[in-house]
C-alpha cells in the first residue's frame, strides 16, 4: 500500500501554502526522534498451533522506529516509520506506521497520508472507533498503540465556536489483523479448506469509506455524534460449496454505523457512556448466516482516583444483535449459536510508584453470557529517561472455544520488552 | 454627586486606615496566590523539571506552559511536553475552576485520541515530580485557616510569616510560608507532618522582573524553583525560560483542537 501513501503525500505537498494563517507562515524545524524497542513473548501453555514457525515463541522482534516532524508555509508533515526484525519468520520488515502532511486554513485542518484515527470514549472497548486494529500485536503484547492502524485517505477538521466537525475519506480499505495461524491458536473451522482467498473492497470512488464525527463540550458534558460508511473490519467467510468446500473466501460485508458518546466529572470521577448501531447494509434482514448482523452496542464506564497515583476504572460493554431470530433460523446446523446479547464487564486498575518511575497495571475483561475471560497484568519501569522495560502477561479462556476471548485460551502468553528512546 | 466627589471619597477612606497596619493572613495569602498563579491575563513558559533522587539520579521533564486567566479565578492551561521522548508531543488540557472539580484532558499522540482524565487527587504527583498538582495550581483559599506569626526577614527580602492549617485532613498539617512583603511572592514553604516533623520544603531559589505588556508591566516571576521531600531526599527543581505575559492568547489555543494540533506558534522549542 506504500504507493497509496506516496500518492497522497505528493497531492498534500502540492497543496497551495499562501493560504496558511499568517501566524503560522513560520517554518518548524525538522526534528528526528524514534526508539528502539525489544520485544519478547512466550507462550505459556506449551499448546503449539499445528505448523506453527514460533515455538513456544509468539513474538521475537527488534523494532527500530523512526519519527519525523516539521513544518514550513503552514503544513506540518509526520513520518513514522519503522523497521522490525522478526527473529522467529527471520525476516526484516518495513513498515509506514503514520505519515501525513497537515495544513491549517482559519478554522479547518486538513491531513492527508496514513493516520491514525482513536474514536470514541472506551477502554479496549470500540463502539464508534470504527478504524482498523491489529488484535495479534495485542495479544502478543506489543504496547498498546500498535493495536491502532492507520488509514490511508484524508481528514478534514472543521472548528467553529458552535461544534467541531471531523470528516474521513478513506479510499484504500484496510481490515483488521487477527492473530495468525502460524502463532496463535484460534477458531477458524475452515482452516482445512484447501483454497484460502481474501477479497478486499476494490478501491473505487464510489467504495470510500465515509466517518464524520461531530463534538462540542457543553455544561460540563464533551458530547461526540457519530457516523460512518464502510465495511466490517473483521472478516466473513463464504464458501464455494458448504458441502464439499474447495475454496474459503474472507470478504468484508458493508457497514454503517451511528452512535454518539458522552463524558463530564461526576463524583471526582469521570463518566463515560457511548452507544452506536452497526447497520449490515448486505443483510439488514439477518437471513445470511456468513454475514454479520445489524447489532446495537453500548458502553458505560467510571473511573476514580482512589488514592493519590492509585486509579481503578470499571465498564460495562454490550452487543445486541437485532434480529435474532432470523439469525437462528438461518444458522446452518452445527455452527456454534452467539446468544442474543454479548456482555463484557471490565476493571483497570493502575498504580503508580516511585515518582511514577513504575507503573503496575491490571485489566481484567470476564464475559457472563460468552463465560469468557481476558486478564492483563502488567508492569513497567522506567530504568531512565530514555530506557525502560516492560513484562507482563495475556491470559485468556472460556467455557467455549469459539468465543472472542475462549477462542485464544490455548495462547496464554508472558511479555517482555525493553524501550530506548531518541 | 460627581466623579471627583466618589475620588475623594476614596482617598479619604484610604487615608483613614493607619497606614502600619498588616493586611490579614487571608489577604496576604489571596494576595500571593495572585502575584504566585495569576499574573497577567495570560502567560507562556518553557519549563524544566528535574527529579532528582538523594543519591543524585536525575530524571528530566520538558514542557511549555500556557495559561489564560478567565472570569471568576477561572483558568486554562495547556501543557506540551517536548521531553522525555516517551510522553513528547503529549499534552494536557486543563480548565481549572475555583469551587468544583477542573477539567481534563490528555491527547496521546501515540494513537492520536484524545481522553477526559478524572481531576486528579490534587495530593497526586504532577508528572512524577515533587509538585503535587495542587502545588502547581493553587489551593483553595479557604480549604485552610490561615493567620499571620510574625514578620521577618528572609534573606534579604522582608517577608510575612504565614502559618495554614487545613480545614479537612490534607498531606500536611501545618504549612509555614514566607510571603515577600515587596512582591507577595512566597520566597519558601514548610509543609509538617501528622507528627509535626518538617516533610516537605519549598524554596524559590531565583525571582526575575519579567516587563510585558502594553504598560511595560513588571512581573516578579519566580524563574527558579526547588520542592524537596525532607525525608526521602528526593527534590524536583523547576526551571522557567522564555517567560512572557500579555500575549493575547486566545480561547482557540485551549481546546479539544489545539491538543489535536498544537498551535505551533506558542510551543515550538
Amino acid at each position: 500500500m506504500k504507493w497509496q501513501v506516496a500518492v497522497l503525500l505528493a497531492l498534500a505537498t502540492s497543496l497551495p501554502g499562501g493560504a496558511a494563517r499568517a501566524e503560522e507562515a513560520s517554518s518548524t524545524a525538522l526534528s528526528l526522534h524514534g526508539f528502539l524497542l525489544a520485544e519478547t513473548a512466550a507462550r505459556t501453555t506449551g499448546q503449539r498451533p499445528p505448523g506453527g514457525d514460533g515455538g513456544d515463541f509468539v513474538l521475537a522482534e527488534e523494532r527500530l522506529r523512526l519519527e519525523l516532524t516539521g513544518g514550513a508555509g503552514g503544513a506540518q508533515l509526520l513520518v513514522k516509520g519503522e523497521a522490525a526484525h522478526d527473529a522467529i519468520g527471520k525476516e526484516v520488515a518495513v513498515d509506514l506506521r503514520e505519515a501525513y502532511v497537515a495544513h491549517a486554513i482559519g478554522p479547518a485542518d486538513l491531513r492527508l497520508g496514513r493516520l491514525i484515527v482513536t474514536w470514541g470514549v472506551g477502554d479496549l472497548f470500540f463502539i464508534n472507533d470504527v478504524f482498523p486494529k491489529d488484535w495479534e500485536s495485542f495479544f502478543s503484547g506489543r504496547p498498546l498503540e500498535y493495536l491502532k492502524v492507520g488509514v490511508d485517505g484524508v481528514q478534514v477538521r472543521f472548528s467553529t465556536p458552535v461544534v467541531d466537525a471531523e470528516l474521513l475519506a478513506i479510499p484504500f480499505f484496510t481490515p483488521d489483523t487477527l492473530p495468525s495461524a502460524s502463532r496463535f491458536s484460534s477458531f477458524f473451522p475452515y482452516a482445512g479448506v484447501p483454497g484460502q482467498r481474501e477479497e478486499l473492497p476494490p478501491a473505487r470512488f464510489s467504495n470510500t469509506e465515509l466517518a464524520a464525527r461531530l463534538y462540542r463540550h457543553v455544561a460540563g458534558f464533551d458530547v461526540s455524534l457519530y457516523a460512518s460508511r464502510g465495511y466490517w473490519r473483521m472478516p466473513s467467510i463464504r464458501l464455494d460449496d458448504p458441502v464439499a468446500p474447495s475454496t474459503a473466501t474472507r470478504f468484508y460485508p458493508e457497514l454503517s454505523t451511528y452512535g454518539a458518546s458522552l463524558q463530564r466529572n461526576l463524583l471526582a470521577g469521570t463518566l463515560s457512556v457511548e452507544a452506536g448501531y452497526y447497520d449490515s447494509r448486505s443483510d439488514r434482514r439477518g437471513t445470511d448466516p456468513t454475514i454479520p448482523n445489524s447489532q446495537w452496542r453500548f458502553l458505560a464506564g467510571y473511573q476514580r482516583e482512589l488514592r493519590p497515583d492509585f486509579t481503578a476504572g470499571l465498564q460495562v460493554y454490550g452487543e445486541l444483535m437485532s434480529s435474532y431470530g432470523a439469525y437462528r433460523s438461518s444458522l446452518p446446523p452445527g455452527a456454534p449459536l452467539q446468544d442474543e446479547l454479548r456482555g463484557v464487564i471490565s476493571l483497570r486498575l493502575t498504580r503508580l510508584l516511585d515518582y511514577q518511575a513504575w507503573r503496575l497495571s491490571l485489566f481484567v475483561a470476564y464475559s457472563p453470557t460468552d463465560e469468557d475471560y481476558f486478564v492483563q497484568p502488567e508492569v513497567a519501569y522506567k530504568v531512565t529517561d530514555a530506557l525502560s522495560v516492560r513484562a507482563g502477561a495475556n491470559v485468556l479462556g472460556g467455557r467455549h472455544d469459539w468465543t472472542f476471548f475462549g477462542q485464544f485460551a490455548r495462547n496464554d502468553d508472558v511479555f517482555l520488552a525493553g524501550r530506548l528512546d531518541f | 454627586m460627581n466623579r471627583t466627589w466618589i475620588a475623594a471619597c476614596f482617598l479619604a477612606a484610604a487615608a483613614a486606615r493607619p497606614v502600619s497596619a498588616a493586611p490579614n493572613a487571608a489577604e496576604i495569602v489571596e494576595r500571593s496566590q495572585q502575584a504566585f498563579y495569576y499574573p497577567g491575563g495570560d502567560m507562556r513558559a518553557r519549563i524544566s523539571m528535574d527529579l532528582i533522587t538523594s543519591g543524585g539520579q536525575k530524571r528530566s521533564r520538558v514542557l511549555t506552559m500556557l495559561r489564560k486567566n478567565g472570569r471568576g479565578g477561572e483558568q486554562k492551561y495547556f501543557l506540551f511536553f517536548h521531553e522525555p521522548g516517551d510522553v513528547r508531543r503529549t499534552a494536557f488540557l486543563v480548565w481549572k475552576y475555583p469551587e468544583r472539580d477542573d477539567d481534563r484532558w490528555i491527547f496521546i499522540p501515540a494513537i492520536n485520541a484524545v481522553r477526559r482524565i478524572a481531576a486528579s487527587d490534587s495530593r497526586s504527583s504532577f508528572v512524577g515530580s515533587d509538585f503535587s498538582y495542587e502545588d502547581v495550581s493553587g489551593r483553595d483559599l479557604g480549604a485552610d485557616v490561615h493567620s499571620l506569626l510574625r514578620e521577618e526577614k528572609l534573606g534579604d527580602a522582608d517577608c510575612y510569616v504565614i502559618e495554614s492549617k487545613p480545614k479537612e485532613p490534607a498531606d500536611y498539617t501545618r504549612k509555614l510560608s514566607w510571603v515577600d512583603k515587596a512582591t507577595f511572592l512566597p520566597r519558601k514553604e514548610e509543609y509538617y507532618d501528622a507528627q509535626n516533623q518538617l516533610a516537605r520544603l519549598f524554596t524559590a531559589d531565583a525571582i526575575a522582573d519579567v516587563v510585558q505588556g502594553e504598560g511595560r508591566k513588571t512581573y516578579p516571576t519566580v524563574v527558579r524553583r526547588t520542592m524537596k521531600n525532607v525525608k526521602s531526599g528526593h527534590r524536583t527543581e523547576v526551571r522557567f525560560a522564555g517567560v512572557a505575559y500579555e500575549l493575547g492568547l486566545g480561547e482557540d489555543v485551549f481546546t479539544e483542537r489545539a491538543l489535536q494540533s498544537p498551535p505551533a506558534r506558542w510551543i515550538q522549542q
